[in-house]
């Protein structure tokens, strides 16, 4: 077995190597958004696109997200494939309606004939010091709309192999990218970029015993040091990447609770109507006889997103998890 | 000595120079709406044409009155009417090439009728059996779209992506007096200019959004002079001269189909009936104003025009109303049958594969389907 040597690379550069493969395997793959051209993105994703495969590939447009989301649609439906960015998750906002009343439900209003495969990238959540309407977590408007998929990487690997999953995708996918991950690297190699990953599927990213850590995107590498920490407490803990908000992986996320017999869910999105709640009810209704305790969610407070030098004390880290777990009713095994 | 004396005389640096971006002269919309019946221009059009629209507007005023009566007889769930308003319905399908695609409102069933669509089909979403009943790419024909003007950046967007193929595509879009207030009138409007798409923005101005009057939808000069603000042509029309729209509708499409870009044309005209059944038109508008655009019809204002040049006679008048006639009967029997439906279609079409949770969903919708045979009375239906 030949070693590669492989470079460490960063989640940004994973996605742009997986929109510049995507464009170069289908001429029909069409970028789109505020600045992506020449100056390759706010968060330099689309660097160099512009440059290779000219601006009617990748172009710079008018600063109305629900323009660029509204004729993103009617390229689709001239069989392009549209990849749209939009700058920053609250910045999404205006193109709500289109996405709602037109991207999720243009395949069921037509009955199957004019699929929308249309990719919207949205770098999201908190963590960067961003200022006002740079740092929320929208995932749970997304869920909530039926037609969509709701995708979030959490590792370099997967940032490449999601993200031509997406653009590969003849459904619509709302393509979440945790902006605190964007520079975060791993041993990647862009030369042998990771296999297209199924959508839908989670993943373990640590086995373990005692408990469950289900999360997503930019809570992933805080579940992972919480599940370090917690060895010193004597748990080991088991984190489950989601990857797919929709589809939901029951499945994996079942098989996880039903070994560990506790969870807790860690997300920066508000608790009350945010993703946990959801998550929460479907593993008490398929896993109840195997829980010992209530499943927990470790969430973002129910506030607007906090201004920067505040933002800390909002986000879910290692002790706020640790305290869950701790809470899980140990009691009646000792 | 004054603090600008010691700095030395103050020069400032003249700014960049500024011009503006082009001539707004030419966009600017004439100071009267276009007409082509009774004017000097009508003896230029060409008879054929004139009497092929006239057909198609007895048509039209017959399919309007008849969707209308589907309603009272519970067979259509509500429609909106465009009776007053067939000569820019007509003239919008005619004036495109089979490869150009239209984009309906809620409110254009007709114009996706005279496009070809069939006519159930077309009323389908007004049944409610499903939200579109027709294949787009049939006709090329948009879903009828409901909120207002949000088909309009879909017919950029459509637009762009046929001019980057290189494929001789128009796309022409509909849209009310109403829907120019959206913000999404202005999106699309601003795309279709910057990336110079072959769009025909065209907006009826009927003179209400529901009972909302246009004095409270605007204080533009008129909503053509808005495309100029854009960097496009606005037109300015008598929407109930079926000659005048036809023939700017039809200059729109050439201009973007030679490469000349978008242009906005705003055709004047009156919606006769209430917005829908449903509606009460006489809570904000009296039986006077009705009454004059009555006069100014546009089934009446050809007829006057092609039989003052003696291009129709009585025979003509009749065989336009017997051929209407044939439509509206095959409607109604078409209409009168009940729709085919299937509850479990709810689930087909919502992703290319249903998720798991839809999976489930499915499954207990059958079981109670199942459960509800089970129990139904001898004969008796799940309707």
């Amino acid at each position: 077995m030949t070693t590669v040597a492989v470079k460490p690379a960063t989640m940004a550069q994973a996605l742009t190597r997986a929109l510049r493969d995507a464009m170069a395997a289908d001429p029909a793959v069409h970028v789109m958004g505020e600045d992506v051209g020449t100056l390759g993105g706010v968060f330099r994703v689309t660097d160099g696109l512009a440059k290779e495969f000219g601006e009617d590939r990748c172009t710079d447009t008018p600063l109305a997200e629900a323009g660029i989301l509204g004729t993103a649609v009617g390229m689709a439906m001239y069989g392009l494939r549209p990849v749209v960015e939009m700058q920053f998750d609250a910045f999404a906002y205006p193109a709500f309606e289109q996405l709602i009343s037109h991207v999720a439900r243009m395949r069921n209003r037509t009955r199957g004939r004019m699929p929308l495969p249309i990719t919207i990238r949205v770098p999201y959540g908190g963590g960067i010091g961003g200022v006002e309407h740079h740092s929320d977590s929208s995932e749970a408007y997304y869920m909530a709309t039926p037609g969509l998929h709701v995708v979030t990487p959490a590792t370099v690997a997967d940032a490449y192999g999601l993200l031509r999953a997406a653009i590969a995708s003849d459904d619509p996918v709302v393509f979440l990218e945790p902006k605190r991950l964007y520079w975060s690297k791993d041993s990647w190699n862009p030369e042998e970029p990771a296999p297209v990953e199924p959508i839908g599927r989670a993943v373990v990213r640590r086995p373990g015993r005692s408990a469950t850590l289900l999360t997503y995107g930019p809570s992933v590498p805080v579940c992972m040091e919480a599940a370090e920490a917690a060895r010193t407490e004597g748990w080991d803990l088991e984190v489950v990447d989601l990857r797919s908000l929709v589809p939901f992986d029951d499945e994996t996320v079942c098989a996880s609770v039903r070994r560990t017999g506790r969870a807790v869910v860690v997300h920066e999105s508000g608790s009350f109507g945010g993703p946990g709640g959801e998550i929460a009810a479907r593993v008490t209704e398929r896993c109840f006889h195997h829980l010992e305790a209530p499943v927990l969610r470790v969430a973002g407070f129910d506030l607007p997103y906090p201004p920067p030098m505040l933002e800390r004390h909002h986000l879910p880290g290692v002790d706020r998890i640790l305290d869950a777990v701790g809470r899980l009713q140990w009691e009646a095994e000792s | 000595m004054t603090v600008m004396e010691q700095r030395g005389a103050y020069r400032p640096t003249p700014p960049p120079a500024w011009q503006p971006r082009m001539d707004p002269a030419p966009l600017l919309p004439d100071a009267e709406p276009y007409r082509v019946l009774g004017t000097e221009a009508a003896a230029k059009a060409d008879p054929e044409l004139l009497r092929t629209l006239y057909a198609q507007l007895v048509k039209g005023r017959r399919y309007n009155a008849q969707a209308t009566a589907l309603t009272k007889q519970g067979r259509l769930a509500v429609y909106p009417s465009t009776t007053g308003q067939e000569a820019c319905e007509v003239a919008a399908a005619m004036v495109l090439q089979e490869r150009d695609w239209l984009f309906p409102s809620y409110r254009d069933t007709l114009a996706v009728v005279a496009r070809g669509v069939d006519p159930v089909e077309a009323l389908t979403l007004l049944r409610g059996d499903w939200h579109t009943g027709y294949d787009p790419y049939e006709h090329r024909v948009a879903p009828l779209c409901t909120p207002l003007a949000t088909q309009l950046p879909h017919a950029v967007g459509l637009a762009h992506a046929a001019r980057l193929k290189g494929d001789d595509v128009v796309a022409l879009a509909m849209v009310g007096d109403g829907g120019t207030s959206e913000g999404d009138f202005h999106e699309a409007l601003n795309f279709a200019a910057v990336w110079q798409a072959p769009v025909v923005f065209f907006v009826q101005n009927n003179g209400f959004a529901i009972s909302v009057p246009l004095a409270k939808q605007t204080a533009a000069p008129s909503l053509a002079h808005k495309a100029v603000g854009y960097g496009m042509p606005g037109r300015l029309v008598d929407g109930n001269d079926a000659a005048a729209v036809h023939e700017v509708l039809s200059d729109a499409v050439r201009h973007a189909r030679a490469g000349g870009g978008p242009t906005l044309v705003e055709a004047i005209t009156y919606r006769v009936d209430a917005h829908t059944n449903a509606d009460d038109a006489t809570r904000y508008r009296g039986d006077a104003e009705v009454e004059t655009w009555r006069e100014h019809d546009p089934i009446r204002l050809l007829e006057r025009e092609l039989t003052g040049r003696g291009l129709l006679d009585e025979a003509g008048i009749e065989a336009a109303r017997q051929d209407a006639e044939t439509m509206a009967a095959a409607l109604r029997e078409h209409m009168n049958q009940d729709p085919a439906l299937d509850p479990m279609d709810l689930f087909t079409h919502v992703y290319a594969e249903p998720t798991g949770q839809l999976r489930e969903q499915q499954d207990q919708l059958r079981a109670e389907l199942e459960a509800e045979a089970d129990t139904a009375p001898e004969g008796g239906t799940h309707r």
